[in-house]
């Protein structure tokens, strides 16, 4: 199997944010959010990569902590919602029928509903004490459907396949065929959705935070631009502070990206389709 | 009959959307632990600075209570609750501005919104399909690999990142544009249209630059997928020109699955755009949640979802009865 270039593209970014947001800390026992570590407003030196915010919060360690709990999050939610868009796709693909159905509008309603205005009201409730938790809960609760949807027709494309049938004359029952047949087919569709739905949560709570309504105190990539604002890093001149985020949530997201199309076009020429 | 079924269909699971959204906005708040009638009462007390006497509170917690119909049984509260919201469209007073009722504000701001998003995905819906379509059926050429490029690049960007670079770019560096909207009420004359126009591109623009990616990316790879199917090769063996060919074989069926993947998305869309409107202090829907988000106004906040999930059904509604127009297969199954 050959790798494509945006697969290895991807991969190499990945393998950079991860190992360096991950590994980085070990390095580092400080609290990043801890103000008036530092001297303020200084410039990019060696001892500081990115220069000191307004706030005396050195921004190259504020960032690395801010990939590792985006990442962390983004994970650990899409596990989740991967897991149950692909049972609830092969059950409502391959065994159909009134399940079908059911499942089917379920989707079609979850994926109608706008997330984050349901996220505003949930954090005006819970009023300045959002947990990481919560958000969890409604992005599982609201994630997985489009997985779902298209695990769904993955399996009910297979369905019709010669090798089912012979799998179901020589005697294998429901559950072999579902797991041994149908699902190594469905699996690499499921590898791309999970990173799909790494880059939407990630995407989701950044969005929340940047507009206060998340947990600000704990360093994520939209938190970040969340104290930006806050203290008008524009208009103080504290480019850094706005940059340093933008360009970091970019690189995350094109690595991301690059691997779940490059995987899936792997995958697509392995099946035989260019 | 075939239509028929379709249509009716698409009516069945309009109203299990707009059902479950009126249930879900129902019973959020009641599940949080928070109680919004003493979180307001609290409020109150340290604006105002003093207590008050036992009496007046119980009589302040009754009101209250009526006005935000929490009061009786949790059945007869929600019977309540679907009867003024499906019947009378209202959603109670404002709290931040008692008394007006909430309905009112989002009547003066749902034309922003709805305006600012049909256009901008009309623009990059358009646009994306045009490029995408090229790109896939010359996928060949050097400008389809440049396309593909810029739409790799575009599409995983974040709504709030692109309005960030745009606000740094436009309105700092260069200030072209208005780092923030301020369109004075009035009547709508010329003047007042330029003013508008003038303060809706950046937001405008945020919201086509992350479409233009997604319909870029997909629209190429459908056109490029149909361009290697039988009929194509048919086509072009008989002597069709190539234009033809791309516009009417190609292009023509690759738009199915791009409408379908329209209706999808504009969930999706929508919560982009409201973003979008808060980080430029839009005057719609999503800077109007923003407020009653901060100011702990209830009412306003659940009007505005639901008006918002009602916006979202009957759009994505439609669509999907516009569909049938441009597929012939479901008006003669």
């Amino acid at each position: 199997m050959k790798m494509n270039n945006r697969l290895k593209i991807g991969i190499v970014i990945l393998t950079i944010m991860v190992l360096g947001s991950f590994l980085l800390p070990l390095f580092h026992n400080a609290d990043p959010t801890k103000q008036g570590t530092f001297p303020k407003n200084l410039p990019p030196s060696l001892a500081h990569v990115l220069g000191t915010n307004s706030l005396g919060q050195d921004l190259f360690w504020w960032l690395v902590y801010a990939v590792r709990n985006s990442l962390i999050l983004g994970v650990s939610v899409s596990i989740f919602t991967t897991l149950i868009a692909g049972t609830v796709g092969l059950t409502a693909g391959y065994i159909g029928g009134g399940s079908d159905r059911v499942i089917m509008t379920l989707t079609d309603v979850i994926i109608a509903i706008p997330v984050f205005p349901i996220l505003i009201v949930l954090a005006t409730l819970v009023r300045g004490q959002t947990s990481f938790l919560i958000v969890s809960v409604i992005l599982i609760f609201f994630g997985w459907a489009w997985g779902a949807r298209r695990v769904r027709s993955m399996a009910l494309s297979l369905r019709e396949r010669e090798f089912i049938n012979v799998a179901k004359f020589s005697g294998s029952t429901t559950l072999k065929i579902v797991f041994r047949e149908v699902f190594p087919y469905v699996f690499a569709f499921m590898v791309v959705d999970f990173i799909n739905a790494i880059l939407w949560v990630i995407n989701t709570e950044a969005a929340l935070a940047v507009i206060g309504l998340s947990n600000v105190e704990i360093p994520t990539l939209g938190s970040i631009v969340f104290w930006a604002l806050n203290y008008n890093a524009l208009f103080i001149g504290q480019y850094m502070w706005i940059v340093a985020p933008v360009v970091a949530t970019v690189v995350l997201f094109l690595g991301l990206f690059l691997t779940s199309t490059g995987y899936n076009q792997m995958y697509a020429t392995r099946r035989g389709h260019s | 009959m075939a239509l028929f079924q379709y249509i009716v269909g698409r009516f069945v699971s309009y109203f299990v959307v707009l059902f479950i959204g009126l249930t879900i906005t129902f019973f959020l708040p009641r599940l949080m632990p928070s109680d919004p009638i003493e979180q307001y009462i609290f409020e109150l007390q340290s604006q105002a600075g003093q207590t008050m006497s036992p009496d007046e509170m119980a009589n302040l917690r009754e009101t209250l209570s009526q006005i935000y119909g929490l009061d009786g049984s949790l059945v007869s509260q929600y019977l309540g609750y679907l009867e003024r919201v499906i019947l009378h469209f209202d959603f109670g007073p404002s709290f931040a501005s008692f008394p007006a009722p909430v309905i009112g504000f989002i009547v003066r701001a749902l034309p922003w919104t709805l305006g600012l998003l049909a256009t901008t995905t009309l623009i990059a819906w358009t646009i994306g399909n045009l490029i995408g379509l090229r790109a896939g059926y010359h996928h060949n050429s050097r400008a389809a690999t440049v396309m593909e490029v810029v739409g790799v690049a575009l599409y995983p960007i974040p709504y709030y990142i692109v309005a960030l670079v745009l606000i740094m770019v436009f309105g700092y560096l260069l200030s072209i544009f208005p780092l923030t909207t301020t369109i004075r009420p009035g009547p709508l004359t010329f003047a007042k249209m330029r003013v508008i126009l003038y303060n809706s591109v950046l937001p405008a623009l945020s919201i086509i630059v992350v479409g233009l990616g997604w319909n870029i990316l997909s629209m190429k790879a459908l056109s490029f997928a149909h361009k290697e199917e039988g009929y194509v090769t048919f086509a072009r063996l008989k002597g069709t020109p190539s234009r033809t060919i791309m516009n009417s074989y190609v292009g023509r069926n690759s738009l199915l699955p791009q409408i379908t993947g329209l209706t999808l998305s504009l969930g999706a869309i929508f919560s982009g755009a409201l973003l979008i409107e808060i980080l430029f202090s839009y005057p719609g829907m999503g800077l109007l949640m923003r407020t009653a988000a901060s100011s702990g106004d209830y009412n306003m906040l659940y009007g505005t979802i639901l008006v918002t999930i009602f916006a979202v059904a009957t759009a994505t509604l439609v669509l999907d009865l516009i569909y049938p127009v441009f597929d012939p297969r479901i008006r003669y199954r």
